[in-house]
């Protein structure tokens, strides 16, 4: 892939975390980083590894946070990291919504409160049914996940569900009307859905499929391509390896970009299928954004 | 040369609610403003989208191109407005086609012809005016998900003091320490999901001693005349109860959720 083209980080504006490594209490058959209760690929961050990429994300103007896993509530700094990462700027956690307890909930409801900043909690749940979710996610967690929905919706929030689309795309709207209609019959009366592609590396290439190696990002492709559509455009994740381009290639090792956000400000080759996948769909890991296509941008992806 | 002024009015998006409009620059006219700026977004959701531009000759009122403006000028097949949502896509669709079609050719040049901003200056302050955010047209800038940090870059960046811009359609105002602002001025073209039916614009002042002042200005003006009007355009419903409730009902899922939250669905 020599001729793939290379990215520009444009700005950095949403800073993630792996905050829990790949520690998870679920198994889920599409994970595209393969978390289990065992996986310890990736270590967790401690709450004084968090606030100094804070501290450093300041001079950066970073806009927003963002804190996955594994499952990031499965570590015991979690309340406070969110709690002190809302005096900086806006947070948002990935979780599964099984292991979420009341307590952890009043306290993150009283800092989102007193904030001006918003906490938002985007929760997985794969299928409108258990039917449909469980065979992915695990026995039972269809139940667990919608328990935790409703008690986030208890303390004032309204979570993002979102769902990896494991159905042929072209049902998308009777599987958007099924899950709405699902949350609100199960006490959720104003839903938030996001529906995401799957992508084909970790578990998820044993479950279907790998990419093909025609699905690679060309320059061609990149002529009036909103670049802003990429995540590595405006985003990096901490791990514990360092600071990596972007939260889906976190195990491809040239995804490695620095140890400091600073030194991750570099230029990335667009060359995995995954990249594939996120020019596709276009900004699959943020929450709704928004973009125009900037011509400059075009000038600057034939070299580093 | 940049203008230099003491008190000046913005109006953000008008969304072709030429009567909230009529109000607002009453209304402006009774406050010693020395000029008015609009931050574009002259057309969308509302009715008779070429009834705005004469008022806005008429008072040399300033305006910034807007995406919609952008869209509208140059004949696009969408409005940029920026929205992720199927239903929210829906429903701008439907807006933008009305607005396409009877918005005239004259207009439309106006509009093309718009500058994408306006320097100016409050007394020693150096204030940008944009529609979104000053590197993006279409960027929504919301309070709860836009941190200081990242505004004082922007500000450093593109080189002001005071950053004002429209587009979210809910007016915010933040302080970010070393005589250094953000705001965003509110819409004129829809109430901002809070179930007032008023709309709002913005007071940019400063006083004697070099304090800088925004005050956000309630407008109220015949919201029912604009619903029926609507509705004899057949524009959706949504949009007519919106008008009549203050209460979004479409453009719901670009809301962050602390913005949402506050309104009713």
């Amino acid at each position: 892939m020599k001729d793939a083209p290379w990215i520009h980080l444009d700005h950095l504006d949403q800073l993630w975390f792996q905050v829990s490594g790949t520690l998870c209490n679920l198994t889920c058959h599409h994970c595209f980083i393969s978390c289990h209760p065992k996986n310890d690929n990736f270590g967790f961050l401690s709450l004084e590894q968090v606030r100094r990429r804070l501290e450093e994300s300041i001079a950066l103007g970073v806009k927003e946070y963002y804190f996955t896993g594994g499952e990031p509530f499965l570590h015991r700094e979690m309340v406070d990291i969110l709690v002190e990462t809302l005096s900086y700027g806006p947070a948002t956690v990935l979780t599964n919504g099984t292991v979420l307890k009341d307590e952890w909930l009043e306290r993150l409801a009283a800092a989102h409160r007193d904030s001006i900043y918003c906490l938002e909690f985007r929760v997985s749940i794969d299928g409108f049914t258990s039917e449909m979710n469980d065979p992915i996610r695990g026995e039972g967690t269809f139940d667990r996940a919608i328990g935790g929905v409703l008690k986030l919706v208890k303390f004032g929030f309204l979570p993002i569900i979102t769902a990896a689309r494991t159905w042929p795309e072209e049902e998308d709207a009777e599987v958007i009307g099924n899950f709405i209609a699902m949350l609100r019959s199960s006490g959720y009366q104003r839903p938030r859905l996001k529906i995401l592609p799957t992508l084909h590396i970790g578990a998820e290439e044993n479950r279907t499929h790998g990419y093909e190696e025609s699905e690679r990002i060309t320059m061609a492709m990149m002529n009036e391509f909103d670049q802003s559509q990429l995540i590595c455009h405006h985003s990096r994740i901490v791990t514990d390896r360092g600071v990596q381009v972007c939260p889906i290639l976190i195990e491809s090792p040239d995804s490695v970009l620095g140890a400091t956000l600073e030194e991750s400000c570099r230029p990335y080759q667009l060359k995995h299928g995954a990249c594939f996948t996120c020019y596709q769909y276009g900004s699959i890991c943020s929450n709704p954004s928004s973009s125009l296509w900037d011509p400059a941008d075009h000038a600057r992806m034939t070299e580093p | 040369m940049i203008p230099t002024y003491r008190r000046i009015a913005c109006f953000g998006g008008l969304y072709s609610n030429y009567l909230a409009l009529e109000a607002a620059v009453a209304d402006a006219s009774q406050r010693q403003v020395e000029a008015t700026f609009c931050l574009g977004d002259m057309g969308a959701f509302g009715p008779h989208p070429d009834r705005v531009f004469l008022q806005l000759q008429e008072d040399n009122i300033q305006c910034i191109q807007g995406n919609y403006d952008h869209s509208i000028g140059n004949q696009l097949d969408d409005c940029q407005c920026g929205y992720t949502d199927q239903r929210d896509n829906y429903f701008s669709e439907i807006s933008y086609r009305y607005t396409l079609e009877n918005t005239s050719a004259k207009n439309r040049g106006f509009l093309r012809q718009l500058p994408s901003e306006w320097r100016v200056k409050l007394g020693d302050y150096r204030v940008l005016l944009c529609h979104g955010s000053p590197r993006r047209t279409n960027e929504f800038l919301w309070e709860s998900t836009t941190s200081s940090h990242f505004l004082r870059s922007m500000a450093q960046q593109h080189e002001a003091d005071i950053i004002v811009g429209t587009h979210s359609g809910i007016k915010w105002h933040r302080d970010l320490g070393n005589d250094q602002h953000f705001v965003n001025v509110g819409v004129l073209g829809r109430p901002e999901n809070d179930g007032r039916k008023n709309v709002w614009y913005t007071l940019l002042s400063i006083d004697d001693n070099g304090e800088t002042s925004v005050e956000f200005v309630p407008v109220n003006y015949d919201h029912e005349r604009l619903a029926r009007e609507m509705r004899a355009e057949q524009l959706p419903e949504e949009f007519v109860e919106t008008t009549l409730t203050g209460w979004w009902s479409t453009c719901l899922e670009i809301l962050p959720g602390k913005e949402r939250v506050r309104g009713k669905f």
